[in-house]
């Protein structure tokens, strides 16, 4: 049957999808300057183990492979995953994060637009969860401490576990800045001197704040050219910066100041990439304001009163759940019923 | 300056009405037959009222209007019906429906006919003549407008003149407004006398200046004072009746809900202009203004008589060799035709010639990623992703409580999904299940009324029946009690003859004696008592004696 | 212990009490299961089910004499609906019957000899006629159930389907290709 309408707009899944990866480039960009190529080597190992999950699992549930694998969506849930991890994480904490994410909390929900968590939040939340002592590694950045390691020694890393005499893995990784900064809290010492670290830049952790700041970059261009609605990301980092900004007014001893939380972990890409994920997030207007603004409130709890490192993973798959619910009850009124007068 | 409203959403397509304005309307030739469908309007089928054979003249009436929601139909040029039969008609259905063949003669021989004086007519008239110059809404709703015409007592403030001709490729209506523009304009002063409205906006569409100043020259030579045209953003689809009274007055008409109600009412600007011919001419609806563009040579307007065959008119333009099929209609909502053997009717505004390379086949459909562009494109309001996932699962209750009755299947959601899924299909689907539903329900409604008032029928039909039975027996039992009731009255009434005649006897007796002792004297008197006593006297001594002496008769 | 013991039964009793209220304050006169069972039965009397009508199969569902996947004129969807009210799992089709197309009655009236039979067997009384004269079926009152057939002695009953035009036609569901084809 062949009905009207007979255009289309030349656009795509697999076009969208393309545009949030290019998005996320600039981001990985000041992730290489700044700590090495070693995540170019798990954005790899993602995305092959993201397509021959895929490819595999669309053969078991007897659908079309070309069309699906190439929608760039499990490209799309590879690159946000690795993104979340330690890129100095063994080569099979990846692969297992992203064969789960893409196996079980995509293809056994029904596969593309099924899903009701987002695929890479699961994978992190799986990761965190089973193998707590890898991801708590992270890379310290080379202007820091100038014992940084080449690209072979992190290869090496990657791959076999093995570091080049002489160096320890506590001298090459660390904390993320979130966690030095709860760590050094419960220690007693004030938000003021633990900035004073050298770990910490102007706003955030040093380097990952430009990390984080290539992720925002990527985000506004996804916001003009209208991949994304505004809805998600301003209502997110807004209600962030409101809650972590109440707390800080209150007592800035102890609470970090509001860029600080917008520059540190997740924000940003989790704002941009994350939240905006169309697949998990509500469809109304109204619903997508409560889900970022419930999200950015669990993101802070998490982060502050919590026990993870970094809340944005937990929040979304949080407000996921919510989904349904919300869009149930925001239902925005139709053409013709929204009362006189408007 | 008049501030305009916007509605949700809209979508900008290219719009492909260059080709067609470059030439101004050309009259198409009378073609070598005409096929007539005779239901070519919203409500129900003409009914033909020719005979196979028959010469009917140009205007003449051949279909006639059956109901009050109904139109009439006539011959477009003069000439013989050749067949009264189904014919493949311009439908989503590809079904063929009733249609009268008409062999033209050439002779293009009008009956006769004559315009009335509309300011010295009877709006009731005016409405009448309406129906019978088959005057339905030529923007391809094709809606009867002597009912639109008819306000039902509401007050109408605003009269709504469609000139924004929002689909891509369309152009009729433009070089209608261009060339034509003081009979639109006379049609809309008739309209809105008919209505009583106290306002015309014509509302057009800002990628058509010459058709806006054509209309805005002619406004004010003709002096007409509240009637304004107002230039209305280019967006797809501001020409939806709908969107339109929006923009121009602010008003939100919801499903199910009469315009009129809300004061306002909408014709196209096509309606209007036949609207005039039909009433100041008496000239009906034959033909109208046709955009013929697409995959064809020359892509041109022309003014064409009703059941035109597709494959005639498209040869006026140069059909091209790699033509596939054709669309009716512009490409957002138009109607997919396989062939070009149907003939132009009444709602048909543009005749696309189509090809692989002009209007490829949809690309593959992937599942739904709830990204909302069609939710953001929607000039209802409406959810798309919900109500598509609704209707995919034939969950109609829900899709109705999602308003799916609001949809207007515009097209634009299918336009933008980055997943190509036909919406307005599934849309579509889930509207005509729904209908089928409400009519097979209506229809057990009356069959279950029906089957209880049989069995309650049926049950009275036994009570009167034993009712009748029972009185019969009762009657049999009374008869027969009557018979010997009958038989001892007569007895009775022997008796009582016979008892009454005794009694008159006596009476008579005691009279007669009565007459002879009246005036008696003493001595008589005491005749009398001295004989009674003997006689007493006697009758002791008898009955003493043993009684066989006959009592005495007195 | 005690305490806990007479905090228990107060409980109770005064439940007890609240449920007792509500079971006469809030009692429902007559079944109305048996009428939303019968608004979804197709109201055609064919008596296909096994019972005299929509309205007694309807009840013999209610009481769960009988199961919901009898009749053949509701169809598949029928049976889903019911499913869905009565909260049971879907069956399908049970006994012999299965659906039909819809269909009209037709009499020829060269044959038919004006007996009155269908007349009586019709249970929507969709047939006019009377003794001696030639009967008709008002085709819009024709439920379609072919009660009428049998009676019939001269066989002059025949059924019509329902053919497809403009004013019935509807839209199907959409058929979408690349789901079923595998790559």
């Amino acid at each position: 049957m062949f009905s009207s309408p007979f255009i289309s707009q030349p656009s795509s899944v697999s076009q969208i999808m393309l545009r949030v990866l290019l998005a996320l480039i600039p981001g990985i960009a000041f992730y290489v300057w700044y700590f090495g190529p070693a995540i170019l080597v798990s954005l790899t190992l993602a995305s092959i183990t993201a397509l021959v999950t895929e490819a595999l699992m669309l053969k078991l549930r007897n659908r079309p492979i070309k069309p699906f694998i190439s929608d760039n969506t499990a490209l799309l849930t590879a690159w946000l995953l690795a993104l979340s991890i330690p890129p100095l994480a063994p080569w099979w904490l990846i692969v297992v994060g992203t064969a789960f994410a893409i196996a079980v909390s995509k293809h056994l929900y029904g596969g593309l637009g099924s899903n009701p968590f987002n695929p890479a939040m699961i994978g992190y939340a799986v990761l965190i969860i089973s193998f707590p002592a890898p991801m708590t590694h992270w890379i310290t950045p080379h202007s820091v401490d100038g014992m940084s390691l080449n690209f072979a020694a992190q290869w090496s890393y990657i791959f076999s576990g093995m570091l080049p005499s002489g160096l320890t893995l506590d001298a090459v990784t660390m904390a993320t800045p979130l966690d030095t900064l709860k760590t050094q809290l419960h220690l007693g010492q004030s938000v003021a001197d633990i900035r004073d670290m050298p770990i910490f830049g102007r706003l955030a952790g040093h380097g990952s704040e430009m990390v984080a700041a290539g992720f925002a970059l990527g985000g506004l261009y996804l916001l003009f050219t209208r991949i994304i609605s505004w809805h998600l990301p301003v209502v997110y980092l807004g209600t962030l910066f409101a809650v972590a900004g109440l707390f800080h007014v209150l007592d800035p001893a102890h609470y970090v100041a509001p860029l600080f939380h917008w520059f540190s972990g997740a924000a940003m890409i989790g704002a941009f990439f994350i939240l905006t994920d169309p697949v998990t997030s509500p469809t109304t207007q109204k619903g997508k304001i409560i889900f970022a603004a419930g999200a950015a409130v669990l993101t802070y709890l998490i982060r502050v009163f919590g026990g993870f490192p970094d809340g944005v993973a937990f929040a979304t798959l949080l407000m996921n759940i919510c989904v349904p619910l919300i869009d149930i009850y925001t239902q925005p009124k139709v053409f013709g019923k929204k009362g006189a007068g408007k | 300056m008049r501030t305009l409203f916007s509605f949700h959403g809209g979508v900008h397509p290219p719009t492909h009405k260059a080709e067609s304005t470059r030439t101004p309307i050309a009259l198409a030739p009378i073609p070598s037959k005409l096929i007539i469908p005779l239901w070519q309007h919203v409500g129900n089928r003409s009914v033909p009222i020719v005979q196979v054979g028959e010469r009917v003249l140009k205007g003449q009436k051949i279909g006639r209007p059956e109901g009050k929601l109904s139109s009439a139909v006539h011959a477009s040029t003069s000439g013989t019906v050749s067949a009264i039969d189904m014919q493949l008609v311009a439908h989503h259905s590809g079904l063929p429906d009733l249609c009268v063949t008409l062999i033209p003669d050439g002779r293009d021989e009008w009956i006769s006919h004559v315009g009335v004086d509309v300011t010295h007519t009877s709006h009731a008239e005016l409405r009448h003549l309406l129906r019978k110059a088959g005057v339905v809404g030529l923007g391809g709703a094709v809606f009867p407008s002597d009912l639109k015409t008819d306000a039902h007592h509401h007050q109408i403030k605003t009269l709504v003149i469609n000139g924004a001709e929002c689909e891509p490729y369309i152009t009729c209506d433009d070089l209608l407004m261009r060339e034509r523009a003081q009979d639109i304009l006379r049609g809309a002063e008739l309209l809105r006398e008919l209505l009583q409205a106290e306002e015309v906006l014509i509302g057009i569409e800002d990628n058509k200046p010459e058709a806006i100043a054509a209309m805005q020259l002619a406004v004010t030579q003709a002096g007409y004072r509240n009637m304004e045209v107002l230039c209305v953003p280019t967006v797809y689809p501001s020409g939806g009746a709908k969107q339109l009274i929006r923009i121009l007055t602010g008003i939100e008409v919801a499903a199910g809900v009469r315009s009129t109600e809300m004061g306002v009412q909408c014709f196209n600007v096509a309606t209007a202009y036949s609207a005039w011919r039909a009433l100041a001419h008496g000239e009906p609806v034959l033909s109208r203004i046709i955009t013929v563009t697409g995959n064809v040579r020359e892509a041109q307007n022309f003014e064409v008589l009703i059941g035109t065959p597709l494959d005639e008119l498209i040869a006026l333009a140069g059909k091209q060799a790699d033509t596939n099929r054709y669309i009716m209609g512009g490409p957002m909502m138009g109607i997919d035709l396989p062939s070009g053997t149907v003939s132009v009717t009444k709602a048909t505004n543009c005749i696309i010639a189509s090809s692989l390379k002009l209007f490829p086949p949809p690309a593959p459909v992937m599942p739904c990623i709830r990204c909302i562009r069609c939710a953001d494109v929607c000039p209802a309001d409406l959810q798309p992703q919900d109500l598509y996932w609704f209707a995919k699962s034939n969950n109609f209750g829900k899709a109705q409580e999602f308003n799916l009755a609001d949809c207007i299947e515009c097209g634009a959601c299918a336009y933008v999904c980055p997943s190509n899924i036909p919406l307005v299909q599934y849309y579509r689907y889930a509207k005509s299940e729904i209908h089928e539903r409400s009519v097979e329900k209506l229809a057990a409604d009356k069959a279950r009324e029906r089957h209880e008032y049989r069995q309650f029928r049926i049950e009275r039909e036994k009570t009167e029946k034993a009712e009748r039975l029972a009185q019969k027996e009762r009657d049999a039992a009374a008869a027969k009690a009557s018979f010997e009731a009958g038989l001892a009255a007569a007895e009775n009434a022997q008796q009582q003859t016979i008892n009454e005649a005794i009694e008159r006897a006596k009476v008579q007796a005691a009279t007669a004696h009565a007459l002879n002792t009246d005036a008696l004297t003493q001595e008589q008197l005491a005749k009398i008592a001295e004989v009674d006593a003997r006689r007493a006297k006697m009758r002791e001594l008898a009955a003493t004696a043993g009684a066989d002496d006959e009592p005495p008769k007195s | 212990m005690i305490s806990a013991l007479w905090v228990m039964i107060a409980l109770s009793v005064l439940l007890g009490i609240v449920l007792g209220y509500a079971a006469i304050r809030f009692k429902i006169e007559g079944n109305p299961l048996v009428e939303k069972i019968d608004a979804v039965l197709p109201q055609t009397q064919c008596g296909q089910c096994g019972y005299p009508g929509c309205k007694p199969y309807a009840e013999a569902i209610a009481k769960g004499e009988s199961d919901i996947n009898l009749c053949p004129p509701g169809g598949d969807e029928g049976i889903h609906k019911l499913a869905d009210l009565l909260g049971v799992e879907y069956k399908p089709f049970g006994g012999d019957a299965q659906p039909k197309a819809k269909a009209v009655a037709f009499i020829d009236e060269n044959t038919c000899i004006g007996c009155t039979l269908c007349i009586q067997a019709c249970p929507v009384d969709a047939i006019v006629g009377a003794a001696k004269q030639m009967h008709t079926i008002i085709a819009s009152e024709c439920t379609g159930c072919e009660l009428c057939l049998p009676p019939c002695p001269v066989d002059c009953i025949s059924m019509d389907k329902i053919a497809e035009d403009i004013s019935n036609w509807k839209w199907q569901h959409p058929v979408i290709i690349p789901i079923q084809a595998v790559a």
